[in-house]
Parts: C-alpha cells; structure tokens; sequence
C-alpha cells in the first residue's frame, strides 16, 4: 500500500477558548479524492485550517508526504504544494481575475505554462480575464477560487465546500472540473453535499463533534445508508 | 418621462461619484481663492501653488499612512516623527563640515542627503514594525498607545541629540535657492521643484500598486491577508516592507521640507494631524483618495492662510481648515471621498 500524501494525527485545534477538534486522525492517500463528510458545525472547516495552519492545532501532528508540518507557516505550507480553497471563495474582488491568477504564482511564468489548462477547465474565466473578481457570479468566483489553487504546481488541493449556493447546473459544471484536476493532483474536498461528494469521491472521512468517527472508501459508504443517517442525516 | 425627471435620472449617478465631489471642492477652493485675491492672477497664481506645494508635504507624511492602515489596519502615530527625522538627517548631513568639504556641491550634498533620510527612515520604520508592533497586530488599542508613545521617544530623544532650538537653513544649494515670477509675483523654484517630487512619487507609487507584483499583494492583502498567506506569499516580510516604505516616504518628505520649512521637532506633530485628517477625508484603505485630499487640503490650507492674514488677521484659521473640510466632507460622506463601508 502506498504512504498516504497527507496524514493528520490526533489534532485538537481550539478557536478561542473552544475546543473544536478533539483528536481528528485520518489518511489522504495519494492521487485520490478524500472527501470530509460531517454536519454543519462538527469540525471539517478548522480540519481544513489546522492542515494549513490558518488555525494552528495545540497538540497531534500533521505530515504532508512524510515531513511534518509542525510550526510552520501558512506560507511555509503552501510553498510545500498544497493549495487552499476556502469556503466562500476569498477571491480578492478588487482584483481582476488575471490578478487573482497571477498573485498564486510562485515563480514568475507559472500562470503563462498553467492557463491552457485553467482555461480547458474553466473557459468562462478566459472571456472574464480583466473584469474585477467582485464582478464575477458566484459560481465564476469558485471556479476562480479553484483556478488560483491550480496556478503553482500543487501536488494537494484543499477545497472547502465548493457547491456551497450554487445552482445545480453550475455544481454540475464544478463537479466535472474537478474530477479533471484530481488527475494532477490529490484533493481533499470538504463537502456538505452528500450527492456531490459520493459521486466525485474515492474515499471519505467522517467528522463529527470535532473527531473522526468513521473512513473508508466511497463505496462502502454508499452500501451502508445507516452510517449515512447516522452521521449526515442524508440518504 | 419629463426632461427634468431624466436630467435627475443621470445626475444621481455622478452625484455620487468621488472624483466629482473632489471636483467640486478644488473648484469651489480655486473660485474663492480667486475672488479673494482681488482678481490679481499673480496673486492667485502663488497661492495655488503654494497650496500644491503643501498638499505634497502633505502626501508625503499621509501616503505611508494610508497605505500602512489599508494593508495592516495600524494607525501609526510615529508617522510625522519619520517626517522629522528626514528633516533633521537631511540638515545635519548636508551641514555636517567634513562633507561640506568632501562634496563642495550643494546640491549634489543635498540628494544624498535627502536618500541617506529616506534610508534612516525605511530603517527605523522596519525596526519598529519588528520589534513592537508585530506582536501586537491582534491588539489595535495597543497599537495607537505604542505608535504614540514611539512618537514621543522620538521626539525627545531629537531634543536630546540637537536641543530644543529650531535650526534654519544656512547652506547654499542652487536647487534652493532659485526664484521665478509669476505675474509679478516671485515663487522659489525649490517649492517647484517639491510639487514636481510630489506628483512623481504620486505617480510611481500608483506604478508600484497597480502595475507590481507588489502592488497586486498589498492591494489583496488589504481586503484579506490570510488568504494571501495561503497562497504562499510571506505576508508579515511584506508587512515590513509597507511599513519601511511608508516611513522612508514620509522622512524623505520631511528632507525636501527642510530647506523650506527649516528643522524643529514641531514638524512631527504639525504635520501628523493635517495627515490624518487628508487620510481619514480621502477615506480610509485608498491611496488614491489619499493622494486627491493632499492636494485638496493643501489648496484649503494655502487659500485660507492669505485669506486669513489679508482679511482677518487671524493666521490659526489656517491651522483649522483640514479638520473643518473634513468635518464638512464627513457630514455628505461619511467614508471619506474614495472610503468604502467596511473602512470607516
């Protein structure tokens, strides 16, 4: 079995003076789609920002292609190769979109050897190329959000709810790019819904109260509906 | 639909626009200055650009300002300290007798001078951005207590290196000392000189935030620096840099005043407060708005000061007139000229 590209340990991680997770551990195995799975509240987000150390955990250790990521930066992470998607997108709307692209490149003319592909993927950020990204729909601004993530040569991509308010067609649209991207790159996709993550994902992760209580792969999951209800209330 | 109707229909609009009201006050400014000049164009001539010439003072000191508060959201009150610290490096390297004698070229003494203030400043600026501030970015009362009372050590460590006497300036440079008239009014070239520094640094600063990759992660980071941080980018490094910018700015500001204005500690607070009244009407987080209410509380400045002393004989009204004009603006725009909601 190959090493897992990505591999939490026994997080907690506070927000002030909460304690939101208490032990997550799990596995992302490479060249995979993980998805975290968990009600409104129980924890995936801060997973999310504690493996980027937006919202640094207090204790357990996180390991990104078998280094540690302890006491690092933000930007330390990200230099490593993981992209960040966060939810509700965090695009700078005063930014056009050709800026937004171009402040994810860590080396200069990333962007020129990265936009066929960006634009394969998203050809409505082609046209949009010079409007500001306050301007874009909701669904232009993930694909943007996603698109930045895409500029350096991450070899992880962190997506936080990216099906979050839009209309179905355009999810439709999302979940097809992202199944392209996943080919260059592992994803970990925090996902409300639950049609969308059992149709995009290998594997899955689910966290409740602040623990991981249940993992596998996609397609146990879907055979068991009572885990389902249990833990998502969704069948 | 009525003509009346439709003109209100597209006056609305531009109504709102920040240029048009900064239009309408440099209008408003150059109208009265003119009429009070007794329709002598000489007279009026001199006053705008001496009005011009104070407004790029005064960019000099609100630029490092504004931009400091947009990205890190500290209102550093040491920033008219810089200032002076420009003015008295400036004055002691272009006095100091063992250059005098190195480089007998005044003016050639005076642009080192004025690069070595910038220097001190961009030094002493990332110096307290590293060592004080840093660890108090969560705590934004601390940050004014700090700045303030990094303001007053300043001050008085000056006082304590050069004593309380203002010094004027006594060495001959032939940028300074040159003078041209304007219908029949004589205007130092050196004042010329400064608008035209002004407007450049206006110009390249506007280059450095939009053109730049510097300028694109400023400009993110003003609206959300975390998320800059995700994407690789060493955010508290750029921080630093900001701040270091901003001081070397506003202490190159207080060089080029020197020659004119001469050199005491009263330059820090004299100009701390007209630049945090031109930050706070060209609206927070926006350096063009900045740069816009320089100019425009320059004019007011120089347009009330003749006004003042030919009519009322009363000079303090000069002294008052940037915190009026921005009460005034403040009441029709509460954000400033350029401010946006989430700034104010």
């Amino acid at each position: 079995m190959t090493d897992p590209i990505l591999r939490v340990e026994s997080i907690h991680t506070f927000i002030g003076q909460f304690h939101i997770l208490e032990g997550v551990s799990f596995a992302v195995p490479p060249g995979s789609i993980t998805v975290l799975l968990g009600r409104n509240g129980a924890g995936k987000t801060t997973t999310l920002r504690s493996i980027m150390a937006l919202t640094p955990p207090r204790k357990g250790s996180i390991s990104f292609e078998g280094q540690s990521l302890a006491r690092q930066r933000p930007f330390h992470i990200a230099r490593r190769g993981i992209g960040y998607v966060p939810e509700q997108r965090a695009i700078f709307s005063a930014l056009s979109v050709r800026e937004n692209l171009e402040i994810a490149e860590r080396q200069h003319g990333e962007l020129r050897h990265r936009q066929a592909f960006i634009f394969d993927l998203f050809p409505d950020l082609q046209r949009l190329y010079e409007y500001p990204g306050g301007q874009l729909s909701g669904g232009q601004q993930q694909m943007l959000a996603i698109a930045r993530a895409l500029v350096p040569d991450n070899r992880l991509l962190l997506i936080d709810e990216p099906s979050e308010g839009l209309a179905p067609v355009v999810i439709q649209q999302l979940m097809i790019a992202i199944r392209k991207l996943a080919a260059q790159a592992t994803v970990l996709l925090v996902e409300q819904n639950f049609r969308m993550a059992s149709q995009l994902a290998d594997h899955y992760v689910i966290i409740d109260d602040g623990r991981a209580v249940a993992a596998g792969n996609m397609s146990d999951l879907i055979a068991d509906p009572a885990l389902v209800q249990r833990y998502l209330g969704a069948t | 639909m009525t003509a009346v109707a439709q003109f209100r229909r597209h006056w609305r609009p531009i109504r709102r626009q920040p240029l048009f009201t900064a239009a309408l006050i440099a209008v408003a400014l150059l109208v009265f200055s003119f009429a009070t000049s007794g329709g002598d164009p000489g007279l009026f001539g001199i006053t705008v650009l001496s009005g011009l010439f104070q407004g790029m003072l005064l960019f000099m000191v609100a630029a490092g300002l504004s931009i400091v508060f947009g990205l890190m959201g500290v209102l550093n009150f040491a920033q008219g300290s810089y200032f002076m610290i420009g003015a008295y490096v400036c004055y002691a390297i272009h006095h100091a007798p063992g250059l005098v004698a190195a480089i007998p070229d005044g003016n050639l003494r005076f642009l080192l001078a004025a690069g070595a203030a910038a220097l001190v400043g961009a030094g002493l600026g990332a110096a307290l951005e590293r060592l004080l501030l840093r660890p108090l970015y969560a705590r934004p009362v601390f940050q004014i207590v700090l700045t303030f009372g990094v303001a007053i050590v300043i001050s008085e460590a000056v006082k304590a290196i050069y004593g309380t006497t203002p010094y004027s300036w006594t060495a001959a440079f032939t940028f300074h000392d040159g003078s041209f008239s304007l219908f029949g009014q004589v205007f130092s070239t050196y004042r010329l000189l400064v608008i035209g520094v002004g407007l450049a640094l206006i110009g390249a600063t506007l280059l450095l935030l939009h053109r730049s990759r510097l300028g694109i992660i400023i400009r993110a980071g003003v609206q959300d620096s975390q998320m800059v941080e995700a994407l690789g980018i060493n955010v508290r490094a750029v921080f630093t840099l900001v701040f270091a910018l901003g001081c070397a700015i506003a202490a190159f500001g207080g060089a080029v005043a020197a020659p004119f204005l001469g050199v005491s500690t009263d330059l820090a607070n004299n100009f701390l407060l007209a630049a945090i009244a031109v930050v706070a009407l060209g609206g927070l987080g926006s350096f063009a708005g900045t740069a816009v209410a320089s100019v425009l509380v320059g004019l007011a400045v120089a347009t009330v000061a003749r006004f003042a002393s030919q009519y009322l004989n009363q000079p303090v009204w000069a002294d008052l007139t940037p915190m009026i004009l921005l009460t005034l603006v403040l009441l029709a725009r509460p954000h400033g000229l350029f401010g946006k909601e989430g700034h104010a």
